[in-house]
C-alpha cells in the first residue's frame, strides 16, 4: 500500500538558509508520527510545507496520491483534508466558540447547516466543551481554546491532523487535557503528524519517531527504540537534555510510560 | 507635447525665490508653533485647572476648523475690527494657531506617555517644577514624539500652500501668477510638481526610515 | 449690533444653504469613495504582491509629497491642457479629495490589518478559506475596530480640505459667504459663521474618534 503522504528529497530555503534539506519521509493512513528535534531544526517548518503555508523549493510531496509541488495544486482542497493546529491556538477573537466552529463547514464546504451544528455539537461535547458554545474566546483558558482549536480543524473533516507544538504555550496544568484529546484520534486511526516538547507524550502516542536537526532526518524509530536506545549520537544528546537520570541504559524504563 | 525649456529656464529665478518663501513661512510657523506647543504642554503637564480646559478648548477649535477659513478670518475680518495686516503676517499667526494645536497634540501624547511615576520620583528627589521638566519629562516625551513632531513640521511645510490665498509669494502663488502672466499653463505646472516632488518627496521617506528605526528600539506601543 | 448680525445670517440662510449643499456634497462623495477605495488599497498592499505594493507605493507618496491645493490646480488647469477635458471645479474637488482620501484611510487600513497576529491569516487558511472570505470574515472585521477611530479622524480632514473647492471656483459655502460680504462688508460675521459651520461639523467626528478610540482599545 503506498503511503498516504509522501516527501521525497524535500528542500526548502529561508533566503540563504536550507532549513529542509532532502527529507525523505513516508506516512501511511492511520499512522502517528511525533517530530522530534532541537529548535530550529525545521520540524515546524515540514508541517507548515504539508498544507502550504511554506513552500518548498524542489523535492517531491506527495499526498493522497497528487503531487502537491505542482503548479496547479488547489491549496484550499488540500487545507480541508489536512487540518492544522497552532501553537497560539488562533480562535477567531470577534466569533463566538461556535461560529468559529461552523465557519469552515459553512462557507467553505457548503455543508448543510443542521448537519455542520450538529457535528460541532458532538465534537464539542467529547471535548467536555459544550456549554461554552456561545462564549467567546478571550472568555475560555488556553487548555479550553487550543481543545476548541482541535475540533476547529476536526469539523472540516480532515484525513490529516497536524499539531504544531500546541501545548508549549499552555500553563502546565492545561496540557493533559489537550493532549488527552489528541490521543483520542489517535485511538480512533486517525494520521496525525506532532510536532512537540513533550516527551511522555511523544512515548505514549506515537506509532514513530522522527528525529530532525539542522533540517535532515536523522534517526526514524518506533518511540520504544528511540526512547530506550537512540540508535544516533545526535538523538542520544537529544534526550539527554530532557532527562534528569544519568544516562545508563534503563532496562526499567517501560514502567514509567503513561498508560495507554 | 513639447515644453518650452527656455521659458522655464528663465522662470527659474523667480521660483528659486519662491522656494525660499516656502520655506521661510514654514520654518517660522514650525518654530511658533513649537513655542505654543510647549507652553500649552507645561500647561498639561502640571495640569492647572483652568488653563488646562483653555488648551483643550483652542485644540478643539483649531483643528477642527480649515486652516483657509481661518486664514481669511485673520486677513480679511480682523482689518474690519481696525487691524490690518499684511498677508505674509495672517500666514504666520494663523500657521502658528494651527500649528500650534497639531504639536501640541503630539507634544500631550509623548507626555502621556511618560509614566507618572517618573514625575513622582523626580519630585521626591527634590527637583522644582522647571527641573522636572527639563530633565525628566520633556526628554522622554521628545524621544517618543520625534515621528509625529517630524510628519506635523512635513505637514506645516506643505500647508503653505495654502496661504497663496493670500498673496504670499510662495510656489503656488508664483505658478498662478506665471500661468496669468504668460499663458504657460503646462511648463508651469510642470516646475510645480517638479519642485513639489523634490522638496517634499525626500522629507516623507526620511519620515518613514525615522520611523522604521525608532520602531525597532521602542519596547511597547 | 448683533441682531443685525444674525437677521442678516438668517436672510443669507438659503443662499447659505445652497453653499453648504455644494461643499457637504463634496465632502460626503469625497468619503464615501475614500472609504472603498481606502479598504481596497489596504486589502491590496497587505497582499504579498510585490508589483502590487510598488505600484501603491507610488501613489501614496505622490498624494504625500504633492499638497491638495497642488493637486486641484494641477487637475483644474491640467486636465483641459493634457487630456482636453475641462473638468468642472465640483468634480475635481471630488475626485482630489477621493484619491487623496483614500490613500489616507487606505494607509490606516493597511496598518490596522498588519497589526492583527499573523497566525490569525494562517488559521484562517487552514481550514480552507479563500482570500475574500479570509478578509472577509475573519481579518477586516477585526481590523474595524483598529480602523475606525483614525477613519473618522481622516474624513474630519477631508472635510476640512474640501474648503479648498473655492479657489478653483466652485461655489461653495465659502464662496457664498464671500459674496454676502462682497456686499454687506459683515466680514466678521460671516467668516466668524463659517468658522463655527466647519467646527460644528467637524467637532462631532474627531470627538467620537476619541471616544472610540478609548472604548475599544483595550487591547
Amino acid at each position: 500500500m503506498s503511503a498516504l503522504i509522501e516527501f521525497k528529497g524535500f528542500n526548502k530555503f529561508f533566503g540563504e538558509q536550507q532549513v529542509l534539506n532532502g527529507i525523505d519521509l513516508q506516512v501511511n493512513t492511520g499512522e502517528v508520527i511525533v517530530i522530534l528535534g532541537p529548535s530550529g531544526c525545521g520540524k515546524s517548518t515540514l508541517l507548515r510545507c504539508l498544507n502550504g503555508l511554506e513552500v518548498a523549493h524542489s523535492g517531491s510531496l506527495n499526498f493522497a496520491g497528487r503531487e502537491l509541488l505542482d503548479k496547479g495544486t488547489d491549496w484550499r482542497e488540500v487545507r480541508q483534508q489536512i487540518g492544522m493546529v497552532f501553537q497560539s491556538y488562533h480562535l477567531f477573537p470577534h466569533m463566538k466558540v461556535l461560529d468559529n466552529l461552523l465557519l469552515g463547514p459553512l462557507k467553505v464546504q457548503k455543508r448543510d447547516r443542521r448537519e455542520a451544528r450538529d457535528q460541532a455539537e458532538a465534537l464539542l461535547a467529547r471535548v467536555g466543551l459544550s456549554d461554552k458554545r456561545d462564549a467567546f474566546p478571550r472568555q475560555l483558558s488556553g487548555g479550553q481554546q487550543q481543545r476548541i482549536a482541535i475540533v476547529r480543524s476536526l469539523c472540516m473533516n480532515p484525513q490529516v491532523m497536524l499539531f504544531d507544538e500546541v501545548t508549549a504555550a499552555l500553563d502546565p496544568e492545561m496540557v493533559k487535557e489537550v493532549l488527552e484529546v489528541i490521543q483520542g484520534l489517535a485511538r480512533e486511526g486517525m494520521t496525525l503528524l506532532i510536532v512537540t516538547h513533550e516527551m511522555a507524550f511523544a512515548r505514549a502516542v506515537a506509532d514513530r519517531i522522527v528525529f530532525m536537526d539542522g533540517g535532515r532526518i536523522i534517526e526514524q524509530n518506533p518511540p520504544e527504540i528511540f526512547f530506550t536506545n537512540p540508535q544516533t549520537a545526535r538523538a542520544q544528546q537529544f534526550l539527554e537534555k530532557f532527562s534528569y537520570v544519568a544516562a545508563l541504559p534503563q532496562t526499567t524504563q517501560i514502567k514509567e510510560l503513561e498508560p495507554l | 507635447m513639447t515644453l518650452d525649456y527656455a521659458f522655464i529656464l528663465s522662470t527659474l529665478p523667480a521660483f528659486l525665490k519662491a522656494v525660499g518663501v516656502t520655506l521661510q513661512v514654514g520654518f517660522i510657523a514650525i518654530g511658533t508653533s513649537l513655542l505654543v506647543a510647549l507652553l500649552n504642554a507645561t500647561i498639561l503637564v502640571f495640569r492647572t485647572p483652568y488653563l488646562q480646559r483653555c488648551v483643550g478648548l483652542y485644540v478643539e477649535l483649531a483643528r477642527n476648523t480649515p486652516l483657509l477659513i481661518q486664514l481669511f478670518f485673520v486677513y480679511f475680518a480682523l482689518p474690519a475690527l481696525g487691524i490690518k495686516i499684511s498677508g505674509f503676517a495672517a500666514a504666520i499667526i494663523t500657521m502658528t494657531f494651527l500649528g500650534g494645536a497639531y504639536l501640541t497634540e503630539v507634544l500631550r501624547a509623548g507626555v502621556d506617555a511618560v509614566p507618572l511615576a517618573q514625575l513622582e520620583s523626580g519630585r521626591s528627589i527634590g527637583l522644582s517644577h522647571g527641573q522636572l521638566l527639563r530633565y525628566v519629562i520633556l526628554p522622554q516625551a521628545g524621544i517618543l514624539s520625534l515621528p509625529s513632531l517630524f510628519a506635523n513640521f512635513i505637514f506645516l511645510l506643505k500647508e503653505t500652500t495654502v496661504v497663496s490665498a493670500v498673496a504670499v509669494p510662495e510656489i503656488l502663488y508664483t505658478t498662478k501668477s506665471y500661468i496669468a502672466l504668460y499663458y504657460k499653463t503646462y511648463e508651469m505646472l510642470a516646475v510645480l510638481t517638479l519642485i513639489c516632488v523634490l522638496l517634499f518627496l525626500p522629507l516623507s521617506l526620511l519620515l518613514s526610515r525615522l520611523e522604521r528605526r525608532l520602531q525597532h528600539g521602542q519596547f511597547g506601543s | 449690533m448683533a441682531s443685525s448680525g444674525l437677521e442678516l445670517l438668517w436672510v443669507s440662510l438659503p443662499q447659505l444653504g445652497k453653499g453648504a449643499a455644494q461643499t457637504l456634497s463634496i465632502s460626503i462623495l469625497s468619503i464615501a469613495i475614500s472609504t472603498v477605495g481606502g479598504v481596497l488599497y489596504g486589502v491590496l498592499r497587505t497582499l504579498n504582491s510585490k508589483w502590487l505594493n510598488a505600484i501603491l507605493r507610488v501613489y501614496l507618496e505622490l498624494f504625500r509629497a504633492i499638497p491638495v491645493l497642488v493637486w486641484l490646480y494641477l487637475l483644474f488647469f491640467g486636465l483641459p491642457i493634457f487630456f482636453g477635458l475641462s473638468l468642472p471645479g465640483f468634480w475635481c474637488a471630488v475626485l482630489v479629495l477621493s484619491l487623496w482620501g483614500a490613500s489616507e484611510v487606505g494607509e490606516v487600513v493597511r496598518g490596522a490589518l498588519h497589526s492583527l497576529p499573523r497566525g490569525q491569516r494562517e488559521a484562517g487558511l487552514s481550514i480552507g478559506l479563500n482570500g475574500p472570505q479570509l478578509y472577509g470574515y475573519v481579518l477586516l472585521p477585526q481590523a474595524l475596530k483598529r480602523m475606525t477611530p483614525p477613519t473618522l479622524n481622516v474624513y474630519t480632514r477631508i472635510i476640512k480640505t474640501s474648503s479648498l473647492a473655492v479657489l478653483i471656483g466652485v461655489v461653495d459655502v465659502i464662496k457664498v459667504g464671500q459674496q454676502i460680504i462682497e456686499r454687506t462688508y459683515e466680514s466678521v460675521l460671516i467668516y466668524g459663521a463659517l468658522f463655527l459651520f466647519f467646527f460644528f461639523i467637524c467637532y462631532p467626528l474627531s470627538a467620537a474618534s476619541r471616544v472610540l478610540e478609548r472604548r475599544w482599545t483595550h487591547a
